[in-house]
């Protein structure tokens, strides 16, 4: 702080510091303060507020426990999360080492542009694509008949399988690039070390590659989990009505039943999963905060 | 490497499969486009239309949301920018304790989900009688936003030569004209990357966004709504568009790049 002083002066020392605490305080820690106290109180018309009826309870949060159909949406929300991160390791993985370690490095900029190319393309727009591809006589179901994988077209869209198939597209490359970033920073020799060794290939990633990529899997599965725990736009375009999503409830509470009380203890539910799982992957992989945000 | 050599031909299958299965379904969602169905779809084909393109342009609510969105990321540029780099020369001449816990509460807003953020910010300033509306959007989405350029300006700041400053200062210089001219212009690099990070994060929000909006459309919030209520092949119009810009660029920068690469081997012999 006395380095900042002397560097600065008083003047721009106060605003850097004003600057930061606006956004640490006005936008985040306040109103996540504001939002885990609102969850506590009730729902009331706007004249009740303040008055005899408004005081601390958990009856937002007894609300979840007692309704069978939340508890098992959320349930439904942490599997099919984790599932989807999962998934998105076991196809990035084979591609992070690929581009770090096989492919030629003067290829490497042509390929990036092109896997970068979806992701500057909307999320609303890429799962629309898959509500295309997805549907009963779409083109995925016209191709799979055509060359007799299938004699009977696949609902897709039914239960959770649109949501797996569109979070995974979605969210693959937030796992990719992590992973990529770990194993590039591994020094090619000791694979080759391995292998000199007499290291099987499965050995040589057991144990040489795989631990060194342990940040980047963390910050991988963190990001994807939370994206998708957190998606509202894919549940709602490539769900049934069989399958709900933890973030839809949200929705419903604070939209249609516009009880912003119920919504917030909803949300902080939510906002509680994403933090013990960030926790849990932190003392999983034993890495800190500041290599995971990278 | 033997072995791995051997595998080769795997992994660029692999790569290929992949990068048909990133962009096949942008080519699919471009091509329903020009199908002259009711609905967006590649099959049946019904036959060729631009009728799509031409409803678009007559759409005046999408040139709204259009608006709004331009509205909202230039403001998300200009607070996240200077938060951002603040905050990263503030904890940079922090250590120990202190540092780690405002480093965790940078990087919080990163893992916390949109709607969170969104919900969150709703009820926060509607406690100070602020409606919601474009306004909240912005600070929903800077709360998050700021870390990224935080993070950026931070790497960036590993590698400033802090005696630089000294030397400055020794020579007389004010503490603004160190900050003006010495360490601003080696973050410069950083605070574009930032620049463009926060722009293109803003326009693709959509959980922050639908909480707080009040009544105001976005793109992303308009074509959400569009998909879900009546579903017409211009948003597939409007998706072409965005994809071909999104290309063009791509393009521009590669053929760049490959440009100033072949000058630096030109320039290295």
């Amino acid at each position: 702080m006395n380095d900042l002083l002397r560097r600065y002066g008083p003047v721009l020392s106060i605003l850097f510091a004003a600057l930061t605490a606006f956004w640490l305080l006005a936008l985040v820690v306040l109103p996540d303060l504001y939002l885990f106290e609102n969850s506590f109180r009730p729902y009331l018309p706007i004249s009740e507020v303040g008055g005899p009826k408004d005081f601390y309870s958990f009856d937002n949060y007894l609300t979840f426990f007692h309704s069978p159909i939340h508890i098992q949406v959320f349930v439904w929300t942490i599997v099919y999360s984790t599932v989807v991160t999962v998934l998105c390791f076991v196809i990035a993985y084979p591609l992070a080492y690929y581009l770090s370690k096989v492919a030629r490095s003067n290829l490497l900029p042509t390929l990036f542009l092109l896997i970068l190319v979806p992701l500057w393309v909307s999320e609303v727009l890429r799962s629309f694509a898959w509500f295309i591809i997805l549907a009963l006589k779409g083109p995925l179901n016209i191709l799979l008949l055509g060359i007799g994988v299938i004699d009977q077209p696949i609902r897709w869209l039914t239960g959770f399988r649109g949501v797996i198939i569109g979070l995974v597209y979605t969210y693959v490359l937030f796992m990719l690039f992590p992973l990529y970033n770990a194993i590039q920073s591994l020094d090619t020799n000791q694979i080759e070390a391995a292998e000199d060794l007499g290291s099987p290939w499965w050995r040589t990633h057991w144990r040489v590659i795989l631990p060194h990529a342990k940040p980047g899997i963390a910050s991988g599965s963190v990001m994807v989990f939370m994206l998708s725990a957190g998606s509202i736009l894919v549940p709602t375009l490539l769900a049934s009505t069989s399958s709900r999503w933890f973030t839809e409830i949200i929705q419903q509470w604070m939209f249609e039943s516009q009880d912003w009380n119920t919504g917030s203890a909803y949300a902080f539910m939510l906002l509680l999963l994403c933090t013990i799982f960030v926790s849990v992957v932190m003392r999983l992989f034993r890495v800190k905060l500041s290599d995971i945000a990278k | 490497m033997s072995q791995a050599r051997r595998s080769d031909w795997l992994f660029h299958a692999y790569m290929v499969v992949f990068l048909l299965y990133m962009l096949l379904p942008l080519v699919v969602m471009g091509g329903a486009a020009f199908n002259d169905s009711r609905f967006p779809s590649v099959y049946p084909w019904v036959g060729f239309t631009d009728r799509w393109f031409v409803e678009l342009w007559n759409d005046g609510r999408l040139w709204g949301a259009f608006r709004n969105t331009l509205f909202v990321a230039l403001a998300v540029v200009g607070l996240s920018i200077p938060i951002g780099t603040a905050a990263a020369i503030l904890i940079n001449s922090l250590s120990g304790a202190a540092r780690s816990v405002l480093y965790g509460l940078m990087v919080a807003p990163v893992l916390t989900p949109g709607a969170v953020i969104g919900i969150s910010t709703l009820l926060f300033w509607n406690k100070f009688s602020v409606p919601a509306g474009l306004h909240l959007s912005v600070l929903g989405q800077v709360s998050y936003i700021a870390a990224f350029v935080m993070l950026l300006v931070l790497a960036r700041l590993q590698s400033f030569d802090r005696q630089l400053e000294e030397a400055a200062l020794d020579l007389g210089a004010s503490h603004a004209q160190v900050l003006r001219r010495i360490l601003l212009p080696h973050l410069y690099p950083a605070i574009g990357a930032g620049a463009a990070i926060a722009f293109f994060q803003s326009i693709e929000n959509f959980n922050t966004t639908l909480f707080t909006r009040g009544t105001y459309d976005t793109l992303t919030v308009y074509v959400f709504s569009k998909v879900r209520s009546g579903i017409t092949p211009t948003i597939n119009a409007l998706a072409l568009i965005l994809i071909s810009v999104t290309l063009a660029c791509a393009i521009c920068y590669e053929i760049s790049r490959r440009r100033s690469e072949k000058r630096a081997a030109m320039a290295a012999e």
